[in-house]
């Protein structure tokens, strides 16, 4: 199957695996949500304590198992690192800060905007923007340095990290989270799941799909390879949330959501910015944690340490809205996002 | 004239950008060898490359991957 046809038919997998996730369990518009996952699993570890969205959610372990099974029968497993790793994990960081602010992944957002949401149509410019502000820094020879091939067994942490939140959401000790209510309360089965995130990682892997790249190959190549698959899940998770009656077009009364445009478009721009800056959106840096990449894998624990804080520290939003902490921080995260694409430049 | 460029270990899209740019400053009839480490940016530049009317070739020579990039 050509990489074209691919791309497009894991959009359409990935757009109807999310809103089947909702119909067996998941919170509503988040069948998948790379971040909101990641939070729900920090908050599962203890790492944050909101009752309302603690859940080792078995799609992330899924989403990196099912990458590392591919590519390593695909000879695609490359165990590197070495770019710029501590940066990376600080980027990944304010990603999620981003993410938290605005209540959503870039893959949230497409999900979100298919149900009729929108407020995710405002994200969705400020995400663009804010790919097109990390460009600007690209093409001035922005880069974070070459990672490096390194011993098989360091590509391994991440699967094997994946395998053990497995096996804690099975086995329930206590010092491990479980929501009673709220969206971490709301789940699908185990194996549902896992099976999803599995699927997903799979083809994530062999389609290279991307959000932030997506947006980025149009304006850097004019290329809509990625961005059609993109388009795939919008246009899918649309097709079923219709007929499923969970399409509601507005922006009040959203699910999980809020109404605070300024601070879902800066929000997104945020997460935009940093995305471009590691080379992926958040579901990329866990399929790439999946194929040996420690790079992603460190930007992974940036995100889950970010959740972390910004539940700890009233950063992230709720459906009544963003604190003013979570306006300082995404402001900050601007700011410093700024500073490190402006200072890691290669001159010619 | 034939050009060669290194992205190997480089974050999406420095492998494609460079070549974009690699290629801005070569005329007719020159060969660009971008040396490459993994099938995304194998598939990125090829696909770019092709796109814009340039021919691809790949070619593994003692581990390493090079893609020729023949501007007409």
């Amino acid at each position: 199957m050509s990489q074209n046809k691919l791309v497009i038919l894991s959009g359409i997998i990935v757009g109807a695996l999310s809103v089947l996730l909702i119909i067996l369990g998941n919170p509503a518009n988040m069948g998948i949500c790379v971040a909101c996952f990641i939070r729900d699993i920090a908050g599962g570890l203890g790492l944050h304590r909101a009752e309302l969205v603690q859940y080792l959610r078995p799609e992330i372990p899924g989403f990196i198992l099912g990458s590392f099974i591919v590519a390593s029968l695909n000879g695609e497993f490359r165990a590197r690192g070495g770019s710029a790793p501590l940066t990376r994990f600080l980027i990944g960081f304010f990603v999620m800060i981003g993410a938290m602010v605005f209540l959503g992944c870039p893959l949230r957002m497409v999900l979100r905007l298919s149900a009729g949401d929108l407020n995710a149509l405002v994200a969705f410019i400020g995400f663009a923007a804010g790919i097109y502000y990390g460009l600007i820094f690209i093409k001035k020879g922005f880069t974070l340095g070459r990672s490096n091939k390194i011993e098989k067994v360091n590509g391994y942490i991440m699967p094997a990290f994946a395998i053990f939140l497995l096996i804690l959401v099975l086995a329930a000790p206590k010092f491990i989270f479980f929501s009673a209510k709220g969206p971490g309360s709301m789940r699908a089965p185990f194996l549902i799941s896992l099976a999803a995130g599995l699927i997903v990682g799979i083809l994530a892997q062999r389609s290279r799909l991307c959000m932030a790249g997506g947006i980025r190959d149009i304006y850097l190549l004019k290329d809509f390879h990625l961005f059609s698959g993109f388009i795939a899940i919008f246009v899918t998770a649309l097709i079923l949330n219709l007929i499923t009656g969970k399409f509601k077009l507005g922006f009040a009364n959203q699910p999980i959501a809020h109404t605070m445009a300024i601070w879902n478009f800066l929000g997104m721009f945020l997460a935009g910015l940093g995305s471009t800056l590691l080379g992926g959106c958040p579901l990329r840096q866990c399929i790439m944690s999946g194929e040996g990449d420690t790079d992603a894998g460190i930007a992974f624990f940036g995100m889950l340490v970010g959740a972390a804080f910004a539940h700890n520290f009233g950063i992230a939003a709720s459906p009544a809205g963003v604190s003013i902490n979570g306006q300082i921080a995404v402001i900050t995260g601007i700011i410093v996002l700024t500073a490190i694409a402006l200072l890691n430049v290669e001159k010619d | 004239m034939e050009k060669s460029i290194d992205v190997r270990g480089l974050s999406c899209p420095l492998p494609v950008v460079q070549t974009k740019k690699a290629l801005e400053t070569l005329n007719n009839g020159d060969t660009l060898e971008v040396i490459v480490d993994n099938p995304t940016s194998i598939e990125n530049i090829s696909r770019f490359a092709k796109n814009a009317g340039y021919k691809v070739e790949k070619s593994e020579s003692k581990g390493i991957t090079v893609l020729k990039i023949y501007k007409y």
